[in-house]
């Protein structure tokens, strides 16, 4: 079964966070990354941008509306993903712990 | 027994078991719950003409299964389905040839049911339901009285957690050994909330629900004859059996609570409360929280005084490991009735701040305060417990206590 893992956060902490531990950061995804190649897990992913460098388009009719910033405004923003593939819930949980983020929404990704 | 007294105890004894075999198999419940369903009609229509089979169970799988496959053969393939349930390849076993069989132990698959039930990406509402449904194996219907819910609400909330379970792939499998102690947890603190709503509703006109109750000590009992090795679920099965062998003393034939010091011991069972002696005796070590829980009310449950000192240092021990304010507030009870009040008011001190939405912290409060003879801040205390009182009789009980404070 393929997965979504979302990655959610506070935009100031992860813009606030210093040369150093920004390459942390990304070491620790690098190895995260790997664990899911070496396992067959790895489906894709990226890192987003921060949420104020989103643009929002909306249909309103026959007219479309493009606003600055993301769908909503929230304290917790969407940071990145990855895409997984694992047999259940269980495994997609295990590898899911492993990500070096505070909070990961694991959502099954539809079959084509 | 007639026919179709036949085909009702068929249900109740067959039906979760014949349930678990066969999701197991087709990996769906839409498909099985409807197989099952219509075995069952066609029982209530051919048992009284040709006789009860010999072996119903066999002869209920049988034609559950023939009927799945029926409905397979004319599903619409093009129509959007739920993905097929997550479960490991089935070994053939007894159970399969003849479920009728009775010394045949417990299948795996409902084990791999009851785990997926009660797995922590479910919602506590849905594994309450989802419990009762196919491990305890009640109709919705009865589900929805028990929780004074309409009908329909109990029937969604089953579709949306079966939902959950088919899209998230929760699996249909027994947790490994390392995993086995947190997810037994989870299961047994279902069975716990189930025993507790029924035993102390905690909304309506009723105070207890003791079908509930006796629905919690009945999927306990079937816990202990899937997983005989775990001693935890004996524990929880003997805290679970004492305080039920009270139900009858609890509320008066008033509908009043009778706090337990006044209860009418003539009322309690004591062949419950000694079998939750017996179960006891069974453990052979410390088997945690709700051995701890079962110690003391078996204290409560014995002849004779209370042994105090000994409850408030059962719940000290449960307090070191819970650091749970509500066992604080049972131990500042106990250390009160030990002799000491004052200590028992420090105990409670501030613990509204854990319990904010709690009428019993003010109720134990002012307890405490009437016994030591300070009764302008009882009054208030009282005062303060019927600002968060939600059921009726406990409501009447603690305008009475205010009474009773008043000057004659």
């Amino acid at each position: 079964m393929e997965y979504a893992l979302l990655i959610y956060g506070n935009d100031k902490v992860w813009a606030s966070r210093d040369e150093d531990q920004r390459r942390e950061t990304e070491a620790k995804h690098g190895e995260f990354a790997k664990m899911l190649q070496d396992r067959g897990a790895m489906r894709g992913g990226s890192e987003l941008a921060r949420a104020s460098s989103a643009t929002t388009l909306r249909h309103d009719g026959d007219d479309v509306s493009i606003t600055d910033g993301p769908f909503a405004e929230t304290s917790e923003v969407l940071g990145g993903f990855y895409l997984i593939e694992a047999a259940d819930l269980d495994a997609a949980i295990a590898l899911a712990k492993e990500l070096p983020e505070d909070v990961v929404e694991i959502r099954p990704v539809v079959a084509m | 027994m007639n026919a179709v007294e036949a085909v009702e105890q068929a249900y109740r004894e067959h039906w979760s078991r014949l349930l678990a075999l066969l999701v197991i198999r087709l990996r769906r419940f839409d498909l099985v719950e409807d197989a099952l369903q219509d075995a069952y009609v066609a029982a209530a229509r051919t048992w009284p003409e040709q006789g009860v089979p010999d072996r119903p169970a066999a002869w209920l799988m049988t034609t559950a299964r023939r009927r799945a496959l029926d409905r397979l053969r004319r599903e619409d393939h093009d129509r959007l389905r739920l993905p097929l349930l997550v479960t490991d390849a089935v070994i053939p076993g007894p159970d399969e040839d003849d479920p009728d069989e009775a010394d045949v132990p417990i299948a795996d698959e409902r084990l791999r049911l009851l785990f997926a039930c009660c797995h922590p990406a479910l919602s506590a509402d849905a594994r309450a339901a989802l419990m009762l449904r196919f491990v305890a194996g009640l109709t919705t219907a009865e589900i929805a009285r028990l929780f004074l819910v309409p009908e329909p609400t109990m029937g969604a909330r089953l579709t949306r957690a079966k939902r959950k379970m088919a899209l998230a792939g929760i699996p249909l499998r027994r947790p490994d050994a390392a995993d086995l102690p947190a997810r037994l947890g989870v299961v047994l603190k279902v069975v716990y909330l189930l025993f507790t709503e029924g035993y102390r509703a905690t909304a309506g006109p009723e105070l207890t629900r003791p079908r509930l109750a006796g629905e919690a000590i009945r999927l306990g009992q079937l816990l202990a004859e899937m997983l005989p090795d775990e001693g935890e679920i004996l524990a929880l099965l003997a805290l679970m059996t004492l305080q039920h062998a009270r139900r009858d003393a609890r509320v008066d034939d008033n509908g009043r609570l009778v706090p337990l010091p006044e209860q009418d011991r003539t009322r309690w069972h004591y062949d419950e409360i000694d079998r939750g002696h017996e179960l006891l005796r069974t453990l052979d070590r410390m088997r945690g929280e709700y051995h701890l829980q079962a110690l003391i009310a078996a204290e409560h449950a014995t002849g004779g005084s209370t042994d105090w000192p000994r409850i408030a240092a059962l719940y000290a021990e449960l307090e070191r490991r819970t650091s749970s304010p509500v066992v604080r507030l049972n131990r500042a009870v106990a250390v009160a009735e030990a002799g000491s009040p004052e200590a028992a008011l420090t105990l409670i001190d501030g613990l509204e701040t854990a319990l904010p939405a709690s009428h019993l912290v003010p109720t134990v409060r002012a307890e405490l305060l009437a016994k030591l003879g300070r009764t302008a801040e009882a009054t208030e205390a009282f005062e303060q417990a019927l600002r968060k009182v939600r059921t009726d009789a406990e409501r009447a009980h603690l305008q009475r206590r205010l009474l009773d404070l008043e000057p004659p």
